[in-house]
This record gives structure tokens, C-alpha cells and sequence, in this order.
């Protein structure tokens, strides 16, 4: 616990922008603080001993260690989730104003309340419920996605299964243009 | 002495005889014959290949070669594809463009690895060289498809595009629609890579009809399983075809259609791509598996019964590439079916998992190298192993030239004996008596590289994590290996002394890397100085090295031999040891 702080008086999560903050942890300032064990013969076990007495339960992630390649890490995520070893259906989702696109896999969600309230939940905004005539009156925001034919559609204007096998890819749109949909 | 040389062979007789000798080599060694055969060769040598495009300036290369018209740069080190090297590090490829477009007009074929390549770069490239005709960016990155366009547009008569494992940024599909009608030329188009769901998949087929010399095409993930056979249908004498996605509903008619499309391929030897795959529409491969001999399913997270399925009708298969899903029981399967097998690499399902999530040992490997006696490059990752299991891949595949084993957790022991795995590795080192390159991981002391710089006299390159106990290893390695080229270094306790006692073994080398050790800054700087025709760089993102006792270790080392001098495009965070350099910086 000792050392936990003192991890965190070191400020080991700084790093350059876009390096994997919690990652940092594990570079070896503890070793640094113990030069002396290190170059010394036989004392590396205690440092390595120090190491584990400080190791959180959990495990935690070495930089680059083991040695896979980005690609290759980030065609796998998400796959533990899945129950058969079949496909995910990953769509891209933007929001007006946000700087940064996520990607979520279709495939997780059951029905349009589950996939809206994990929207609402990752980019933390209000899209309210869907509405035949009114479409999303009343939210400030409407979800809208691009299907097969290049066309943007209203999020629940169609049955479920369609949605899911024409969805390309999603956008969240804010203000006047979300208000102005949905009013057919 | 020279003059009679000379009038016993005229120059055109020589230089007709050098045409013949391609490799570098080979080349190096006749250009130090004699100075007329140095001045002939040079005159005469059409292909460069520089490893580190750091060692020497364009402007050298430009002086020495005045009619290359192909080159080779590699930038950035191994480690870099790990996340160890910080972005902004270097390798950019912009200057040496610059200098070639000038020098080289008939410039014809670049070949990059790991460098930063730029739209401004490419664009350079597609305006300054008329004869253009092979572009290959392997793991390359800071480029997007406007440059692509670029290249697409102006290089008429293009025949290789290969975009392998870059990071490109993907800003539309439109841009395979820049290849104008005219271009017919393509023989290889890889854009695996690409994330865009926007590749104009029009523009490809039109593109893929009217190059009938297209022998090697790999299609990016968001091309979907039902497209492919309308591309193969128009590419039957496709040698190597890369998949998008490979799954779909099964729908008999997809299928069949499929199947049909992959049995007109009749020169078909290579395949990969399969990124989520749907097992049912495997066999659509069948006619195609027996001529197999490369495959790659290192994406396919299919589980190991299909693959076995798979595996079992491609009886003349030569290299795999698979997920660990293959499991024990896949691996027996390929080393009872395939007998040709040279090259297995098996990846990580689930690398930062803490248990194991499929039943994939160290029995894997030992059955293949038991069933496949051609076997000579292993990669493999696994969470188990044993010194008894490595004597036993030692003795059944003497032939091995590459071997790299990675047990996910660092410094596991011998799981049978919980013994360090020194004894293991250098029976590895000792049979295998043309290993040019080896990793290592496990629980490893001093020993093991007593072994290695005793028996490793081909090792040309060696990766080495969390391992040894002290000074002792590094010497060991550095005195004993006399074919060493690049070593890499992460995690050992390795510090001033061996690496003192060894400087000018450096200069021999291509590269040293060395992250999380134990060398000064002290010793860094007194190899700086003592060593001119080394690049000693210093890596610190947190501070500068100065700011801290010269006895403190740096954080990350970076030693490679030039004869161009200290680089002048380094970012805050690298420091060069050259004295020269640290007065300006």
C-alpha cells in the first residue's frame, strides 16, 4: 500500500498524449529507486520479490509486453464477450461536436431501448424515447444511421432485424436537424 | 597495376558480368576488389538496400549509386512495433524523396518498413518519378488515402501497391477510382490494412478486370464474404488472395456460389484475410486446399475442430499462420497432414488474459516439430513450457532458422521442474546450428546466453525480456556472437560494464536496443565519445538525462553505427551522446 502512493506521488500515469495510461505503471521506476540492487549481483530476486508484495491483485499490463501488434490486439477485443465464435457487427458511431468516433458491435444489443441507453450511457447525452409520429420530440438529440442504399434513417423506424442487417453506421445528431426529424 | 587490369577486361565486359550478381552482399565483396572494380560497380548497381535509414545520408548513397533505381529503407526499430518507441521517434521518409527526386528520375521501386511516410511524401514520389512501378509500405504509418490517390493517379504504369500491417489514415474509399482506365499494369494490390468501409468496391472490380496480370490481391476487412466471388470470377490466375470479412448468414446460393468461384482460381497457393469468419462457409476453400502452400488464419477466431477440418485437406502446405484456438489437438492434426510445413507462427487469443483460455502447450509444438521435419521458422506464444520440451524441438528440427518463443507470463520457469529454461534455449542454440534469429522468454539466468554466445555463431538477430541476472549475459552475448546484427534488449538487469567492454563490437552490429536496463547515463556518454562512428541515443520522455546523476540508468537506449553522424531531425525526448551534438541541443 506504501508503495501505491508512492506510485502515484511519482506521477507514473504521465505520459506522452495517446500512450496507455494505466499501462505506465509497470515501467520500472521501481527498479530505478533501487539501482543499487539491481547491479549488484544476487539482489535481483529482491527486487523482484518487492515487486510482487506491491503487484495489485490484478493483473497489470507491462507496455508492450506480450509482444503483439496493435492490429492484431484490436481485431480480437470484443471477441471474449461473444458466446459462439461467430461475427461481431461493428458499426462506427459519431455524435455532432464530439470530436471522436466509437465503434460498437450491433450484435450485443436486443432491442432499440437497449441499444439507445447504451448510447446514452457511453456518450453521455439524453436521446429520450422513440415515438412513431414524433419521432424523438422532445431530446435534443436523434440518432440516425446510414443503411445499405447510402440512405440516413430514422433510429426505429424500422423493425429490429432490419435495422441490425442494413446498419452501416450510425450518427448522433444534436439540435435543430435532430428536432426537425421524426416529424413526418 | 591498374591500367593492365584494366586493359585486360573492358568496363562493358565487367559490368556485364556484375549484371549477373544481385545480391548486396555479393555486391559489397566485388566492390572491394580494386578501386576500378569499385568505380565500375558502383556505376552499375541498381538496387539499394539500407537497413537503417539512420547509418547513412541520401546524399552519400545518391554520390556513390548514380543509377539505383531501387531501394530499401527500414526505419524505426523492431521494438517500435511493440509501443516501445515514442511516437514522433523518427524514420521519416520525406528527405530521402526529396534528395532522390532529384537524383533518380528513373527511380522505379521503394520499399519502406517502418518509417513515417506522409502525403507530402507520396505525392513526390507519384510527381517526380516517371517510371514508377512498386510501392511497398510495410508497417508504415502518417499517410492517408489523399496520398494514395496521388500515387493512383499518376503512376501509369504501377505494378505494385502493397499497403501490409501501415496505419493509414481513411479519409475516403474514392480513392482507388484515381487508377485511371488506362492503367492495366497492377500485378500486386495490398490493402488489407485499410479500415475504410468506403473502399469503392465498383472502382476495385473495375480496377481487378482490367489488370489481366494481377497475380497478388489482399482485400481490406470491410469487403464483405458476398463480394468475393464476383472479384475472383473476374482474377482467376490469382496467386495469392487476401479475403475481407468472411462471414454471412449461410445461404446456399452464397455458398455454392463461392465454391465456384474459388475452384476457377486454378493457380491459387495463398490465402489470408479471414477476418470473421463463419465456419459453414469453409468449405468452400476445399478445391482450392490441396495446392495451399501459405495460409493465414491469424485473424480467424474459429475454434480448433474447424480448423482441423481445414488443415487436414491441405496436404502440401508450407507456412500457417493461426490463433492459438488451433490447441494442441489442431496442432497434431497439421503435423499428421502436413508434411511440408516450414513456417508455423501461432498468436495470442486472448494475450492479457490471466488463466488460459484454451489448451494450447508447449505439446503443440513439440508434435510439430516432430511430424514436419522441413520445419525451419517458429513463432509462438504459449503459457506453458519445458526444458525437456525445447531439448526435444532442439534435436527434432536441427534445421531451424528462426525460433522465437513467447511464454505470455514473464519469467515462467520449466512448469515440470520450475527450473530456469537456460538448459532448454541452449539446446536450441546448439543443434540448430543455422539459427539466425531467436526470442526468448521464460525464467532465463546467465547461463543461457553462455550458451548462446557459444553455440550461436549464425545468430544475426535476438530479442531478450525479463532474463539474465547480471553484466555476465550481455558479455557472453556480445563477445560470442560473431554473425550478430541487431540485438534487442528490454527488462534485464544489463549495465555499464559488458556493454563498455564490448563498444566496438557495435560497430559490427547494425543496432543495439536496450529499455528498462541498467546502463548510465555516464556510460552513455562515454560511448558517445569514445565511439564516433556510433549513434548513441538517449530515450527519456519524463526528463532530460543531464537533469539526474550520471549514474542513474536511462530509460531507453538506442546504438546504431553510422557513417552520417549524429541526425538532425530528433524530437525533444531523444538525446544523442555525440559530443558535438549535446553542446548544440
Amino acid at each position: 500500500m506504501e508503495n501505491d502512493l508512492n506510485l502515484k506521488a511519482t506521477e507514473l500515469r504521465l505520459g506522452l498524449p495517446g500512450s496507455d495510461e494505466p499501462e505506465r505503471q509497470m515501467t520500472p521506476r521501481p527498479n530505478k529507486r533501487t539501482l543499487s540492487d539491481i547491479v549488484s549481483e544476487g539482489s535481483r530476486s529482491t527486487t523482484e520479490e518487492d515487486h510482487q508484495d506491491n503487484a495489485p491483485p490484478a493483473k497489470v499490463q507491462i507496455v508492450g509486453w506480450p509482444p503483439v501488434r496493435s492490429y492484431r490486439k484490436n481485431c480480437l477485443q470484443g471477441k471474449k464477450d461473444e458466446v459462439e465464435g461467430g461475427t461481431g457487427m461493428y458499426v462506427k458511431v459519431s455524435v455532432d461536436g464530439a470530436p471522436y468516433l466509437r465503434k460498437i458491435d450491433l450484435k450485443v444489443y436486443r432491442s432499440y431501448p437497449q441499444l439507445l441507453l447504451a448510447l446514452e450511457n457511453m456518450f453521455k447525452l439524453t436521446i429520450g424515447a422513440y415515438s412513431e409520429r414524433e419521432g424523438y420530440n422532445g431530446s435534443n438529440y436523434a440518432p440516425t444511421y446510414e443503411d445499405r442504399d447510402g440512405d440516413w434513417m430514422l433510429v426505429g423506424d424500422v423493425p429490429w432485424e432490419m435495422f441490425i442487417s442494413s446498419c452501416k453506421r450510425l450518427r448522433i445528431m444534436k439540435g435543430s436537424e435532430a428536432r426537425g426529424l421524426g416529424c413526418v | 597495376m591498374q591500367k593492365e587490369m584494366a586493359y585486360s577486361f573492358p568496363d562493358e565486359v565487367l559490368k556485364h558480368v556484375f549484371s549477373f550478381i544481385q545480391s548486396d552482399k555479393d555486391r559489397n565483396a566485388v566492390s572491394l576488389v580494386c578501386k576500378s572494380w569499385y568505380e565500375i560497380e558502383r556505376w552499375c548497381r541498381r538496387k539499394v538496400f539500407i537497413g537503417n535509414c539512420y547509418a547513412v545520408s541520401p546524399r552519400m548513397v545518391i554520390r556513390r549509386f548514380p543509377e539505383v533505381r531501387s531501394i530499401e529503407l527500414k526505419g524505426k526499430p523492431h521494438f517500435a512495433d511493440f509501443n516501445l518507441v515514442p511516437d514522433g521517434w523518427g524514420g521519416y521518409v520525406l528527405q530521402w524523396i526529396a534528395e532522390m527526386a532529384g537524383a533518380y528520375p528513373w527511380l522505379g521501386e521503394i520499399r519502406l518498413k517502418r518509417m513515417v511516410v506522409t502525403d507530402e511524401s507520396l505525392e513526390l514520389i507519384a510527381k517526380s518519378f516517371k517510371n514508377f512501378k512498386v510501392l511497398v509500405l510495410f508497417s508504415c504509418e502518417g499517410f492517408s488515402t489523399d496520398g494514395l490517390a496521388a500515387i493512383a493517379a499518376s503512376c501509369k504504369n504501377l505494378r505494385e501497391l502493397d499497403l501490409r500491417e501501415s496505419e493509414v489514415d481513411d479519409l475516403s474509399g474514392h480513392w482507388l477510382a484515381q487508377f485511371p482506365e488506362t492503367c492495366t499494369s497492377l500485378v500486386s494490390l495490398n490493402i488489407s490494412c485499410l479500415g475504410s468501409d468506403e473502399v469503392s468496391f465498383s472502382a476495385l472490380e473495375r480496377l481487378v478486370d482490367r489488370c489481366p496480370n494481377l497475380r497478388s490481391l489482399q482485400l481490406n476487412r470491410a469487403v464483405t464474404l458476398d463480394k468475393i466471388a464476383n472479384i475472383l470470377r473476374r482474377a482467376p490466375q490469382l496467386v495469392d488472395f487476401g479475403t475481407g470479412n468472411y462471414a454471412a448468414e449461410l445461404q446456399p446460393d452464397v455458398f455454392s456460389n463461392l465454391a465456384g468461384a474459388f475452384s476457377s482460381c486454378k493457380e491459387l497457393k495463398s490465402l489470408s484475410g479471414f477476418w470473421d469468419v463463419v465456419p459453414a462457409y469453409l468449405p468452400a476453400l476445399y478445391s482450392i486446399c490441396p495446392r495451399l502452400t501459405s495460409l493465414n488464419l491469424s485473424y480467424a477466431t474459429i475454434q480448433s475442430p474447424d480448423l482441423i477440418k481445414l488443415v487436414s485437406h491441405c496436404p502440401r502446405l508450407q507456412r500457417l499462420l493461426v490463433l492459438d484456438y488451433v490447441e494442441d489437438s489442431g496442432l497434431e492434426e497439421l503435423a499428421s497432414s502436413c508434411k511440408d510445413l516450414q513456417e508455423l507462427r501461432v498468436f495470442p487469443s486472448d494475450p492479457f488474459g490471466v488463466e488460459p483460455n484454451v489448451s494450447l502447450t508447449e505439446q503443440g509444438l513439440v508434435a510439430v516439430s516432430l511430424g514436419c521435419p522441413k520445419l525451419q521458422s517458429v513463432l509462438y506464444f504459449c503459457r506453458r513450457m519445458s526444458n525437456a520440451a525445447l531439448v526435444t524441438i532442439a534435436q527434432n528440427c536441427p534445421n531451424l532458422t528462426r525460433f522465437r518463443l513467447c511464454i505470455i507470463e514473464p519469467k515462467t520457469p520449466d512448469y515440470l521442474t520450475l527450473e530456469p529454461l537456460d538448459a532448454g534455449f541452449g539446446a536450441i542454440v546448439e543443434h540448430c546450428k543455422d539459427l539466425r534469429r531467436l526470442s526468448l522468454s521464460g525464467l532465463l539466468t546467465d547461463h543461457v546466453f553462455e550458451y548462446i554466445g557459444t553455440y550461436g555463431k549464425k545468430l544475426e538477430m535476438l530479442s531478450v525480456a525479463f532474463a539474465g541476472d547480471s553484466d555476465l549475459g550481455l558479455h557472453h552475448v556480445l563477445s560470442g556472437c560473431e554473425s550478430l546484427r541487431k540485438l534487442e534488449i528490454r527488462d534485464c538487469p544489463f549495465g555499464d560494464k559488458a556493454l563498455l567492454a564490448n563498444a566496438a563490437k557495435l560497430e559490427t552490429m547494425r543496432s543495439l536496443w536496450m529499455s528498462s536496463c541498467a546502463v548510465s547515463f555516464g556510460a552513455c556518454k562515454l560511448l558517445g565519445q569514445k565511439m564516433p562512428k556510433l549513434n548513441v541515443e538517449v530515450i527519456d520522455e519524463t526528463e532530460p538525462p543531464d537533469s539526474r546523476p550520471e549514474s542513474y540508468p536511462v530509460d531507453k537506449l538506442y546504438i546504431y553505427r553510422s557513417v552520417a553522424g549524429p541526425r538532425f531531425d530528433m524530437p525533444p525526448f531523444v538525446w544523442s551522446m555525440d559530443e558535438a551534438v549535446k553542446i548544440l541541443h
